[in-house]
């Protein structure tokens, strides 16, 4: 469970996350939200790049905002970017391994538990391949599968699904469906494809311009009115 | 077996018969048949490769661009000369010295690099290669006689200077290139050792993005100053070999901008491959010594031919030759073939 209390984050003039208080049950979370709403930036107080004003963030009972930024993946922490994160250069093994044994995991079990990531995600591709040769649909999986590997506790997946064609997100939503049981992490999921919220997420939340306007089961809160209007707007505008 | 150990081991087995016969070559087959100013020549050529090398690992791998490699050399070669005027410690000791020595300087260099990149990263290390030269010439290098900072009475560099010992078993030139292919080899074995490891992904995802590093784990402190050490260390070896080949250095000749031509011929050869840094060598050192000593050209015509190189790599070719080479060879063979097969039908007669 990940408590967030009061978190509030400041650049000069703007307040991109304000004062919100939220809480990530368990199993996975949504987060969506207007572009600006603050989403992406709350994944970076999460990752650490960005140090809140005030807030505390309470994950399985630790406090996660006294981590070093890079010893988080240590602690459990995974995530995947916008923009894609995996090594052109490198091969998909390496490309797993690289985050497998920077996280602390036993040296003995990498090659197996690199190889499990890669098939969890159902990655059909000679691991030994240059990720740089692979299609938009594989390299994403890549990126799932770096965030799998090893023991996370938590991983945090912005827009997973961003480029990719419709047909293609359906495999995607089922991969992503699987982590909280088969490989025991809390997630949360931002994104703009609501199909893809509403088949993986059983809780979401809903940030607009830095504030927490609603959360709960997903399906009660994209019937939310204030949601709809944050996402169409008003009829008087 | 499964599909990854056969690709490794197939992958390495290749690599590793091709590096045994480049080292077969270098080692028996060059020396019988050259003379004595080409064998020097390849010494040169083998001791850039190592700097050229020490670039490819710090902007190839992880993106860091340093412009003082080749003042890493001097300063590697000058620690080697006074070493061996100073003490009488056997030769491989000079050069593990020598190495870790410039280690150390070479990590305080790279400490600006924690907080720069780029441009900025580039004019500092640029710098610090112009106040070596300075340094250097200030301090009349090497000024001869014995001791570490021991300086000649009557005036530095007479004939009379001692040149720097080389290795007991490689006194003459040849053994002495031999001595100086095996101990690159070695630091060329290093470095990829390094690439290929746990080092390797860790700066490959450095140079892809410092916040995707961060949240993979990476402590990006410690991989960036490591790939400075590594680059020095191996770069200060190579500067004591230099020290023992030319048996006394002179200032004069390490100037500063032979860190941009260095940066120019990696960049030719191909920083993202190990092998690129071999092609820098040859660019390097092979090619001035072809124009002066061979063709009665002057070397500084190469500069010109390294700047039109240098933009045809970056405008067409970011591999460098190492990577385009075969690929264009491919192509001409492809075409060759093409041509001929078309050929015949072209000529058959139209019924």
């Amino acid at each position: 469970m990940i408590e967030v209390s009061n978190l509030t984050v400041r650049f000069a003039g703007v307040t991109p996350i304000d004062d919100v208080s939220v809480v990530f049950p368990g199993g996975t979370c949504g987060l969506i939200g207007p572009n600006g709403a603050g989403k992406t930036t709350f994944f970076n107080v999460l990752s650490g790049f960005v140090r809140p004003a005030t807030g505390n963030i309470t994950a399985f009972g630790e406090n996660l905002l006294k981590m070093a930024d890079y010893r988080r993946a240590r602690w459990g922490l995974r995530r995947t970017f916008q923009t894609e994160m995996a090594v052109e250069q490198l091969s998909i093994f390496d490309n797993v391994a690289m985050i497998h044994e920077h996280s602390g995991a036993k040296r003995a079990t990498r090659r197996d538990d690199v190889l499990r990531a890669i098939e969890f995600v159902g990655l059909r591709a000679n691991p030994s391949s240059k990720v740089g040769r692979l299609g938009a649909r594989e390299r994403r999986l890549v990126e799932v599968a770096r965030a799998v590997v090893g023991k996370p506790r938590m991983v945090l997946l912005d827009e997973p699904a961003a480029g990719l064609p419709e047909e293609e997100t359906g495999h995607l939503a089922e991969v992503i469906q699987r982590i909280p049981e088969h490989i025991g992490a809390l997630v949360i999921l931002v994104d703009h494809d609501m199909a893809l919220v509403s088949a993986c997420c059983e809780t979401t939340a809903v940030l607009d311009f830095g504030k927490l306007i609603a959360s709960g089961p997903t399906a009660e809160v994209l019937r939310n009115e204030h949601v709809i209007r944050a996402y169409l707007g008003t009829e008087e505008l | 077996m499964s599909p990854i150990d056969a690709y490794l081991q197939r992958g390495v087995a290749v690599r590793a018969a091709v590096a045994v016969a480049l080292l077969v070559v270098a080692i028996f087959v060059l020396p019988a048949m050259s003379g004595s100013d080409w064998i020097t020549t390849y010494t040169s050529v083998a001791i850039y490769s190592v700097v050229a090398l020490g670039f490819g690992i710090l902007y190839g791998r992880v993106g860091l661009i340093s412009l003082g490699q080749v003042a890493l050399l001097t300063i590697g070669c000058w620690i080697g000369t006074r070493l061996a005027y100073a003490t009488s410690l056997p030769f491989p000791f000079l050069l593990l010295l020598a190495g870790a020595i410039t280690c150390a300087i070479g990590v305080l260099v790279g400490l600006p690099a924690l907080r720069l990149s780029g441009l900025y990263l580039a004019l500092i290390t640029l710098m610090f290669a112009g106040a070596t030269t300075v340094v250097l010439s200030v301090t009349d290098f090497p000024s001869g006689n014995h001791g570490f900072t021991g300086h000649a009475t009557t005036g530095a560099l007479t004939t009379s200077t001692p040149p720097v010992r080389r290795p007991s078993m490689a006194v003459g030139d040849t053994a002495y290139y031999r001595y100086t292919v095996i101990v690159c080899a070695i630091l060329f074995l290093i470095a990829l050792i390094h690439v290929a490891t746990k080092p390797g992904r860790a700066w490959a995802t450095i140079r892809e993005s410092e916040p995707a590093a961060i949240a993979a784990g990476v402590n990006i402190t410690l991989y960036k100053l490591w790939a400075f050490a590594l680059a020095s260390f191996v770069t200060g070896v190579a500067g004591c070999l230099l020290a023992a080949q030319v048996g006394v250095p002179r200032a004069i000749t390490f100037q500063t901008q032979d860190s941009l031509t260095l940066a120019a011929t990696a960049l030719i050869g191909g920083i993202f491959s190990i092998w690129g840094a071999i092609i820098a060598g040859v660019f390097n050192q092979l090619l001035p010594f072809l124009f002066q000593a061979q063709w009665g050209l002057n070397p500084n015509f190469l500069l010109i031919i390294f700047g039109a190189g240098l933009l045809q790599v970056l405008l067409t070719a970011p591999g460098g030759l190492v990577d385009q080479f075969p690929k264009d060879m491919a192509n001409l063979g492809r075409l060759l073939f093409s041509g001929f097969r078309k050929l015949p039908r072209e000529r058959r007669p139209q019924k």
